[in-house]
């Protein structure tokens, strides 16, 4: 059986076939833990892992913890806001001083891209990147994928749309690198100014208008407009990006073809999608949410077969 | 110089299903609060093969499950990632009578890892092991057969291999290869 080939896990650009399928094959078993009456195994009762979290997390943060609890392994979090990094500890101090309580894993978040690379190379433990500013946010690509293959059973030359704010979104980059490798196509939508100037050497389409990007695509991968992110003006207004870019019911009504709906979460309920939309039948939100929590066992389970020796 | 012997082959291994069987049904009188759970992957071939006979016996149907008891492992910290298999068990096995199927009973520690997991599946009224082979001298943990194929003195060294028809072999063929000249 192959292992995962680094010791972490900091994006899904480096991921090959192999590495995809086999976190795949041991998330679908761990879904099935998750569905029998008790959902707790021992399997990492001998680690220990850090949660380190230097920017806001709601879900990501739930989905790792629950998923080390369901895998009985210790856990410590760390939460910068309440932390003496804000009495100026530099970031390795701190997680020098995590590491010395005997700490086996590292599961970090952090606002500058590239701080989880940083870590990795200075620590000879797993690193698992829970979002690098708007960099790489690994675990939700994988969750994303996995869900796709879970409704469509495939990714293969499906047609993918990623609609919103790409140029702050983390998310659109893992999924690009992911569903690329997987053998999907994929279109970028959204205001001009929030996607990046080069991006189709990536090899992705560009449309800017959403009525025909959605008449292409199979799944929509909506995103949240990351106002935290913007420190300057990318467009008009929220109203007005929600009357080009907005997807509701009215518009999908209008599109004669069945589309998968997806959302990473946060949703801005009437902004990106319409209340109608995010709890429709079609929307596979909460999948990704509940597969998140095997994805991510999956992927601390394979990183603890890493052997610093 | 290696000895190797033929332990079954499929007249043999038949004839001792059929005994174990027979065992099983003289033990439980309600076979419908009865499930045979096998152990990923050849403890599985076996239960296939026991619950067609048991169910040509009775005439009625019997059930069953698999598990695969990796993650229950206390070895799990070895430096390669184990296959993992499917684990499929009833909803329920809550005051169930549960028999335990392995084809060989070596350290006892599969067996301890899938009590360990069959526990978190609900409370059975009773647990029971059956193996085709109980491998004498070898156990790290006190677990012991309910229904024994053959026992075997064994040393650590010597090597038991199953090859089934269900694996892909043109005929059963179980063996004991040992490196000793005794």
């Amino acid at each position: 059986m192959i292992n995962l080939k680094s010791k972490d896990l900091l994006g899904t650009k480096d991921l090959s076939l192999e590495e995809i399928n086999l976190i795949f094959e041991t998330t679908k078993k761990f879904k099935e833990v998750l569905a029998r009456p008790i959902k707790k195994v021992p399997t990492l009762r001998h680690l220990t892992v850090a949660n380190i979290f230097f920017e806001n997390s709601t879900r990501t943060k739930l989905s790792f913890e629950l998923a080390q609890k369901r895998l009985s392994a210790d856990i410590i979090n760390f939460s910068s806001s309440v932390s003496s990094v804000k009495k100026g500890e530099s970031l390795l101090d701190t997680i020098n001083n995590i590491l010395v309580m005997k700490v086996d894993m590292i599961v970090m978040r952090h606002p500058n891209p590239g701080a989880p690379h940083f870590v990795g190379n200075n620590v000879k433990i797993p690193v698992i990147n829970a979002g690098d500013g708007t960099n790489e946010h690994p675990t939700q690509a994988l969750l994303d994928s996995y869900s796709i293959i879970e409704k469509l059973g495939e990714i293969k030359n499906k047609k993918i749309t990623i609609i919103g704010d790409i140029s702050h979104s983390r998310v659109a980059i893992s999924n690009i690198h992911l569903l690329r490798r997987l053998g999907a196509k994929i279109m970028l939508c959204g205001p001009s100014t929030l996607i990046p100037k080069y991006i189709n050497e990536m090899g992705v389409l560009v449309k800017n208008d959403i009525r025909e990007a959605l008449e292409w695509c199979d799944v929509a991968n909506v995103l949240r407009i990351q106002l935290e992110r913007q420190n300057e003006k990318y467009f008009p207004s929220l109203r007005e990006y929600s009357q080009y870019f907005g997807i509701n019911k009215k518009l999908l009504d209008s599109i004669n073809k069945d589309i998968i709906i997806m959302h990473p979460g946060p949703i801005n309920r009437g902004v990106e999608i319409s209340s109608d939309v995010a709890d429709s039948s079609k929307s596979i939100i909460l999948d990704q949410v509940e597969n998140g929590v095997a994805v991510r066992m999956a992927v601390m389970y394979l990183l603890s077969f890493y052997n610093p020796k | 110089m290696k000895n190797i012997s033929k332990l079954f082959d499929s007249k043999r291994l038949e004839i001792t299903i059929d005994r174990l069987c027979q065992q099983i049904i003289e033990n439980h009188k309600e076979i419908e609060n009865f499930i045979l759970i096998g152990l990923q992957p050849r403890g599985v071939y076996f239960l296939d093969r026991i619950k067609a006979k048991l169910e040509k016996s009775l005439k009625n149907k019997v059930l069953t499950g698999y598990l695969d008891t990796t993650f229950y492992r206390d070895d799990i910290k070895s430096k390669t990632v184990p296959e993992v298999r499917e684990t499929k068990i009833p909803d329920s096995i809550d005051g169930k009578d549960v028999v335990i199927v392995d084809d060989v009973l070596f350290t006892g520690r599969t067996v301890r890892s899938a009590m360990e997991g069959i526990i978190n599946f609900g409370r059975p009224r009773k647990i029971e092991l059956l193996v085709l082979i109980d491998r004498n001298y070898s156990r790290e943990i006190p677990i012991e057969p309910t229904y024994c194929g053959i026992k075997l003195n064994t040393i650590t060294s010597d090597r038991v291999e199953v090859n089934l028809i269900e694996q892909g072999f043109k005929e059963d063929s179980i063996t004991i290869k040992s490196n000793s000249n005794d």
